[in-house]
């Protein structure tokens, strides 16, 4: 009997319809993404970036290879060249074709000297696939990425 | 979606023959599945897959055993964390590497986590195929939490990269475990919500009781394994059958359907959710201190022979069969899928019922397409 009278009176519904009322009060969830930028975990794998000494300005990178080596896309290429007075290895090139990248951080974690680093940022669109094999100067400037925000609307 | 006219029927009806997908957004991917339909009701379905094969198998074969891994993150894409989870045990135990206890007990909580959020995924789906809108927005909502944890600790929130071979890449961030409390203590409420919402309904009740039924013996012969296997009545479970790292020492339930239908794989999923929480919450009650990196050498060259790794992922057995060679990549990496197994019995589930149970079943195999093609 109560169940029929359950049935009638549309009682499943009902409950149902309650919850999604109750919602209509309670503070939205929803994070309006281009206007709103996400705040990123510091682990976040994102574009990569060479990193500089911060007090000399010079490279960290050693031209080790390592993070060619580690990589399952093969997109890292080091160019190196020994020095012949102190017969170090020089980096004079790198490049990093982020078009193909994992993005499974394993160049960061084999690097001994924390010069590639995979950062925060995330927007990596561009024009064309010749802008997205990045060389040593865009690395170590880090991604110039096309700004959205409140001026892009208008 | 191309439409053929083929024969007569007895009441002189026309059988037509319907091509659902590859674009269908109700196939969950690529998948397409060609009917044949004699009015509303389906009288057989092929399933034609491989739209979005990318031969994962083949490209471990020339990629050393670390640098495999990242690829087995795009298989199932939506538990991304368990498919890497079986791989590394299988290598684990062929080179004897002890992963140390902090290690195996963060990795059991991440897959559990993982099997939360794919199950969210699941029902978030399954309701809006079905038309339960709102379902599909609180699910994300929690699915989104879970996505942040992730975020926090692995660096990504799908292809997560999860675990590194003898344990993890770093330990757990600062405040990881009072935001995994706070989500799992007010988990239980939300799956009420959803349970609210959908259990009782009569519209949810209609369109899936009695759909897809297949009894536990037809199952177990089909080869299913996970919630589809669990929801007609067959406890099996490889958590509980064959444990491994670690799952032995956690307390949890399996639970069962009675009648094998659809209501019947929902239940089972949902109370799947409330299990994995029950194993988080010990985790989280137990973590022991130490280290999250065991000893694994630089270079990963597991011996010569065959392992066979199976975990229980989100949707059934997942499984790593390895072959080494002694050298130090893989001779041979087969995967065994647990969405390829289940998409085989669609067939037999289709047959008879109308047009509009074919995305209901479809949509409780729970399958990645991902996954089934590779």
């Amino acid at each position: 009997m109560m169940d029929f009278l359950r049935r009638i009176f549309f009682v499943d519904i009902l409950k149902g319809l309650a919850l999604t009322f109750r919602y209509t009060y309670r503070k939205v969830y929803t994070e309006q993404y281009p206007l709103e930028k996400p705040k990123l975990a510091g682990r976040y794998r994102g574009a990569p970036r060479l990193n500089n000494d911060p007090v000399t300005g010079e490279t960290l990178c050693i031209a080790c290879d390592l993070c060619a080596e580690i990589c399952p896309e093969d997109l890292i290429v080091v160019g190196s060249q020994r020095d012949p007075e102190s017969r170090k290895k020089v980096l004079t090139h790198y490049t990093f074709d982020t078009s193909r990248c994992l993005f499974c951080g394993l160049c960061q974690e084999v690097c001994p000297t924390n010069a590639i680093e995979l950062t925060q940022d995330f927007e990596l669109a561009a024009y064309d696939r010749r802008s997205m094999v990045w060389d040593r100067k865009q690395l170590e400037k880090g991604w110039d990425r096309i700004h959205f925000g409140k001026d892009y609307h208008k | 979606m191309k439409t053929t006219v083929e024969e007569s029927t007895v009441l002189d009806a026309k059988v037509l023959e319907l091509n659902m997908g590859p674009q269908h957004p109700s196939t969950h991917g690529v998948l397409r599945v060609k009917l044949k339909l004699d009015g509303e009701r389906v009288l057989d379905a092929e399933c034609i897959i491989g739209y979005l094969h990318r031969g994962v198998e083949k490209i471990s074969e020339n990629r050393s055993y670390i640098k495999c891994v990242p690829y087995y993150d795009r298989t199932d894409y939506i538990a991304a964390v368990s498919n890497v989870y079986g791989y590394l045990l299988g290598v684990e135990a062929m080179m004897q590497i002890e992963v140390p206890k902090r290690a195996q007990y963060i990795r059991i909580m991440m897959t559990e986590f993982s099997r939360i959020s794919s199950h969210l995924l699941w029902l978030a789906t399954h309701a809006i195929d079905i038309g339960a809108m709102t379902v599909f927005l609180y699910c994300f909502r929690e699915r989104e939490e879970i996505l942040k944890l992730f975020e926090a600790l692995f660096g990504a929130r799908l292809t997560t990269h999860a675990f590194r071979v003898g344990g993890l890449w770093k330990d757990l961030p600062a405040g990881f475990e009072e935001a995994a409390r706070k989500f799992i203590d007010e988990f239980p409420e939300r799956v009420d919500e959803y349970e609210q919402l959908l259990t009782k309904n009569r519209i949810w009740m209609a369109r899936t009781q009695g759909i897809g039924v297949i009894s536990g013996k037809e199952a177990i012969e089909w080869g299913l394994t996970g919630p589809v296997l669990r929801g007609s009545g067959m406890k099996h479970d490889v958590r509980k059958d064959r444990p491994y790292g670690g799952y032995e020492e956690f307390d949890f339930d399996v639970p069962v359907g009675e009648n094998g239908d659809t209501y019947d794989r929902y239940l089972v999923r949902l109370e799947e959710m409330h299990q994995s929480r029950r194993i988080i919450q010990q985790v989280l009650d137990r973590l022991p201190d130490g280290p999250v990196r065991g000893k694994a050498p630089k270079i990963v060259k597991p011996p010569v022979g065959e392992y066979y790794s199976g975990i229980d992922g989100p949707r059934g057995e997942l499984g790593y069969y390895i072959v080494s060679d002694g050298s130090a990549q893989p001779f041979r990496v087969r995967i065994r899928p647990p969405t390829f197994i289940s998409l085989q019995v669609l067939r037999r589930l289709v047959r008879g019922h109308l047009m509009a149970d074919v995305i209901a079943i479809i949509g409780t195999l729970d399958i990645v397409l991902g996954e089934v093609d590779r």
